[in-house]
This record gives C-alpha cells, sequence and structure tokens, in this order.
C-alpha cells in the first residue's frame, strides 16, 4: 500500500494539518518510505493472536461515582480557562461555528 | 570547599545530614553552573528563585530534624513534566505560554520527599525523537566530544536536556520519560544511567503525553545508586492514572547489595545486528565476562521477533500520539493562529504550531487508524506486539535478565542523521521491544570508544523486576568502573 498525492491530502485535512501543495510530494515520499518499512508486518502470522491492549495485565479499576475532589471536581472556572487563547466570561471563545 | 556539584545525590544526602554544607550552598552551586553552561541548552528555563526558597526550608528542615529522603538535592525536570505555576511547553511551539495549574504526580512525590527543582530541561517535541534536534528551542549539545575533535554532538533523545545537565553536572540528577528509549539511549550516549521502569510502576498524570500504552517516567543519575534513590521517590501507585499499579514501592537502594551470584543473564542473539559496530560488541561481550566473573551464569537466549519490534512502535506510538495531540487545537491552550473560519483555525493552529516530525507521526498515526487501514496496520501491530511481549515473557521463563547494547551507536554530530526519518528511528533498536511489553530497562555506562565517547549497556528484567535489575546494574557498574567525565569545553 502506497500513497498518492490525493492521499496524503486527505490524511493531512483527517489530522487537521493545513499543507500547502508546493509539501505534498516530499510528504508523500517521506510517508511512503515509512509505510514502506512498516509493510515487513504483513509476513508475521498472527492469526489467532489477540491484539495487545494493555501493557501489564490488570483489570481498570472501579471508583465511587461522586464528585471528585481538586481540579476536576469543578468550582474552578478560572484555573480552567486561565490558559486558553481567547476568553470570555469562563467561556472559551472560537470563531462562529453555526450559521 | 570542594566543588558540590561533584558529589552524588547519596554524598549530598550524607554531607547534608550532617550539616557539612547547606542545602542553599548546594543549589548555588548547581544554579551558578547551569547559569554557566548555556552553551549546552540543556535547560529550557531555570527557576531560581523558586529554587532557593525549596533550599531554604529544606535548610530549615535538616535543622529540626525533619529532613525527607531527598531535602535539598537539586533535581532538573524534563519539561514534560506540568509543573504548577512554571511554564511547561514539551519542547512544542503550539503550547507556548502554557502555565500548568497543576503539579504532575511524579514531581509532586519528588517534591514531598523535599528535592529541590532548578527548572525545566529540554527535549526532542513531545518526547518525538532521538536526538533533540526536533526541539522547538533547538537541539542540546552533549558535553562530550570526539577526542581533538569541536563537531557538536547530540546527548541523545528525546531526554536530551536530562541526560546532557546530568552528564555536565548542571544538576544532581533529572527526571526523564520513555516511549521507546528516550532515557536508556540519552544516557548511553552522555555516560549516565538511565532507568525505564515497569509500565505502571510511575504515575502519568500530568506528563504531557505521547504514546500512552508506552510513556514511562524514570530517573536520569550519575551512577546507579543516585538513581536508584530517584526511583524509589518517584514510583508509586496514583489513583488518578488508572494504568498505575497499586503494589508496594521497595527501597530500590537496598536491592544494590544483591550481587549477581546465580542470576541467569541472557544475551539474545537477534541483538547483534548486521554490520554492528564491532566497538559495542566488544564492550557487550566485555559486560557478559564481568558478570561471569562475578558469578553470574551468562546464556544465550533467542528473540526471534525481536526485528519487528520497531516497525510495530511506529504504528502503535504515532497512532496513539495522533490521538493524544488531537487536543492542540487553539482552543484551550498555547498558540492560536487566527482564522474566522473554525476548521481552517485549527489546521493553521497545528501547521505552525507543530514541527515537521511531529507532523509526519500525526500523519502516519492519522492514517494507520483511518478508515479501511485500521485492521491491516493498528490492529496488526497490536497483534505483533501481542507475540513480541509474549516472547519476551517467555524467555524470562529461563533467565532473570538480559543484557543487549543500549545504543547502536555512540552520540553522532548533529545533522548527521536528521535528514531521514529512518536512520533516525533506528536508534531505539535495542530499547523499544522493553516499552512494548512494558518490561524495566536501564543503561549503565559501559566504557569510552576509540574516539573517546561513552558508550552504555542495557539490563532488561521481567515486570515489576526492577530490584533484580538494579542487582545487575550495580555489580556491572561496580566491574566497569567507569569513571571518565567530560571535558568542560562549555564554561
Amino acid at each position: 500500500m502506497s500513497l498518492s498525492e490525493s492521499d496524503v491530502k486527505k490524511v493531512a485535512k483527517l489530522a487537521r494539518i493545513a499543507i500547502s501543495d508546493d509539501d505534498v510530494p516530499h510528504l508523500m515520499n517521506e510517508l511512503n518510505g515509512i509505510l514502506g518499512w512498516i509493510e515487513q508486518l504483513q509476513e508475521v502470522d498472527v492469526e489467532g493472536v489477540e491484539a495487545m491492549t494493555s501493557s501489564v495485565d490488570v483489570a481498570l479499576p472501579m471508583r465511587e461515582d461522586v464528585l471528585a475532589e481538586g481540579y476536576t471536581g469543578g468550582g474552578q472556572p478560572e484555573k480552567i480557562v486561565a490558559n486558553a487563547p481567547k476568553t470570555e466570561d469562563h467561556f472559551f471563545v472560537v470563531p462562529k461555528v453555526v450559521e | 570547599m570542594t566543588d558540590l556539584t561533584t558529589k552524588t545525590i547519596a554524598e549530598l544526602r550524607e554531607g547534608l545530614g550532617k550539616r557539612e554544607f547547606s542545602a542553599v550552598e548546594v543549589t548555588d552551586a548547581y544554579l551558578q553552573r547551569a547559569e554557566s553552561a548555556a552553551a549546552l541548552n540543556a535547560y529550557v528555563r531555570l527557576t531560581p528563585e523558586k529554587a532557593k526558597a525549596q533550599a531554604e526550608l529544606s535548610d530549615q528542615r535538616i535543622a529540626d530534624a525533619e529532613a525527607r529522603p531527598l531535602e535539598g538535592i537539586p533535581l532538573g525536570i524534563k519539561d514534560l513534566f506540568c509543573t504548577e505555576g512554571i511554564e511547561t511547553n514539551a519542547a512544542s511551539h503550539i503550547l507556548d505560554g502554557f502555565v500548568p495549574p497543576y503539579e504532575s504526580t511524579v514531581s509532586a512525590n519528588l517534591l514531598a520527599d523535599g528535592a529541590v527543582f532548578l527548572g525545566k530541561l529540554n527535549l526532542d517535541e513531545f518526547a518525538m525523537g532521538s536526538s533533540n534536534e526536533t526541539s522547538y528551542y533547538g537541539p542540546v549539545i552533549n558535553p562530550w566530544r570526539r577526542e581533538g575533535e569541536d563537531t557538536k554532538l547530540t546527548p541523545g533523545g528525546s531526554s536530551g536536556g536530562s541526560s546532557a545537565a546530568v552528564a555536565a553536572r548542571l544538576c544532581a540528577g533529572a527526571t526523564a520519560t520513555d516511549t521507546g528509549g528516550s532515557i536508556r539511549q540519552p544516557a548511553s550516549l552522555t555516560g549516565t544511567v538511565g532507568i525505564k521502569p515497569t509500565y505502571g510502576r510511575c504515575s502519568r498524570w500530568g506528563i504531557v503525553a505521547f504514546a500512552s500504552s508506552l510513556d514511562q517516567a524514570g530517573p536520569i543519575a550519575r551512577d546507579v545508586r543516585d538513581a536508584a534513590i530517584l526511583l524509589t521517590s518517584m514510583a508509586g501507585h496514583d489513583p488518578k492514572d488508572s494504568t498505575s499499579i497499586d503494589r508496594p514501592v521497595p527501597d530500590y537502594e537496598k536491592a544494590l547489595e544483591g550481587g549477581v551470584k546465580g542470576l541467569k543473564i541472557g544475551i539474545p542473539k537477534e541483538y547483534r545486528l548486521d554490520g554492528m559496530n564491532a566497538e559495542i560488541d566488544a564492550i557487550w561481550q566485555k559486560g557478559a565476562d564481568l558478570l561471569k566473573a562475578q558469578g553470574a551464569e551468562i546464556v544465550e537466549v533467542s528473540l526471534p521477533l525481536t526485528k519487528y519490534a520497531l516497525p510495530v512502535y511506529y504504528i502503535v506510538a504515532p497512532a496513539e500520539a495522533s490521538s493524544n495531540l488531537a487536543r492542540y487545537d487553539g482552543v484551550k491552550y498555547g498558540l492560536r493562529v487566527h482564522d474566522d473560519n473554525i476548521d481552517e483555525m485549527y489546521s493553521k493552529t497545528r501547521a505552525a504550531g507543530f514541527g515537521k516530525e511531529v507532523q509526519r507521526r500525526l500523519m502516519i498515526g492519522t492514517y494507520v487508524l483511518s478508515a479501511g487501514y485500521y485492521d491491516a496496520y493498528y490492529l496488526r501491530a497490536q497483534r505483533v506486539r501481542k507475540k513480541i511481549a509474549d516472547e519476551m515473557a517467555k524467555v524470562f521463563e529461563e533467565v532473570d535478565l538480559l543484557l543487549t547494547p543500549s545504543s547502536p551507536s555512540a552520540a553522532f554530530g548533529l545533522g548527521e542523521k536528521s535528514s531521514d526519518p529512518l536512520e533516525m528511528y533506528l536508534n531505539d533498536v535495542f530499547t523499544v521491544t522493553a516499552n512494548l511489553a512494558g518490561v524495566p530497562g536501564i543503561s549503565v555506562p559501559a566504557g569510552l570508544d576509540a574516539q573517546g565517547l561513552p558508550l552504555g549497556l542495557q539490563l532488561i528484567a521481567p515486570a515489576f523486576g526492577e530490584e533484580t535489575m538494579l542487582r545487575g546494574a550495580a555489580a556491572l557498574e561496580e566491574a566497569i568502573g567507569f569513571d571518565a567525565q567530560p571535558t568542560e569545553w562549555w564554561k
């Protein structure tokens, strides 16, 4: 499998990275170089092998469904928006998204 | 008074306890030394006021006989760890001006044990790189040079600021993170000791995420004892990281005296690469001989799937990164490039904010997760990963530890490998399997090559085998007796 120029543009769009048409040829070469190298995984027999989803063999812990204390417990809007490029009254401000 | 920066953490602890010198004196000595080493570019920011205030508090606690395990020990913190009230950028333009309102669990553990933070250390952007050249703040320069040359060499990556700062004595020890080799390869290239613990041993909470199933924090230090001391403070269960393991943390320093008598140490034959650097091969053999002389049994073992570890990594890590880095969109923190259209704002912000290597990996990750390719790439990689982890686990039924080189070459020149991403990726060929399998690894300085550059050897242990690993590392360190220091050309 190798990427065409239009695939590269599509992937960049999905990744939300603006690229110029001038970038496409060399990006295509670099990405195809990496993907070509990765291709060797096709030769490994993975029949009946389960996909590894966790590095350690433990069940995810459960917790009580109660409001957490500290940063995730709410009541600190100033801290939540403190680093945002643009805010108003504790809201994140973004360009208009609905007409 | 002798230069306080020549003392190890263990020596500082002793001297501070006996009131031979004060924590303020130690911190001042390090700050002065760090300030005069700007040429190395190891720190992205020093925090002298904060450090001095912490040191004063440490002196007070020592006077009150209330010293904690790391009281007054000056450390450098990789700028991937969020530090409350101190700018944290992960060496990325996209996190410009980000001041975390919270402290990462690992750095909080160190502070709770009395450590002093000197500042934040440079790294590859979002920890993606093996040479520190992807940092938005420019590469770190290795304090080591080839004999008779002034070529600028890499300190390795991604924890290059940490390795360079420890090697040049700009801090007593440093925090670092390892996703594919980012602690062990830089340690190898700078003559320092670096530990990547078992996955889940240290909390990932508050560490800027790269590839969540592989990322693990650990220390870089001057010797095995110091690394063990730091790991004891860094490790521990954290309810805020659901993958952190609830298991008691031993005093790792106590493991050092064990010796290797009776241990079975495996030499994986597939790690002997075609065209491998002869000096590295020789140092590897010497390491095995030294361990054998101390009573270890050396056996050859086979890990036939080793060659697939890097390709698996370059699917899994970019896939996870593409998801983790989706949060950088110009809305919640950092850089925003304005546009009236929100999609354009996202795309332009990410194009301006991410460097080339990060963009490349995000595109690979996006592609392998995209509709129609998910099974062929991502799912297959996770199945091969399972086979690699199983193969590793099976070998550990036969042996206690594995001994391998830490990196395929000594420190290389800046720019020498940056034009070819694949060649750069090969730096992690010996380290990446431990990340895929979730097991711990340590790099120990093993000698100098013909050009006078340090080379490291790696010991790998089964999950939660840190104590056995440290026994092996301490024995190896003592037998090798590495005591070389870089010439201080940067002052």
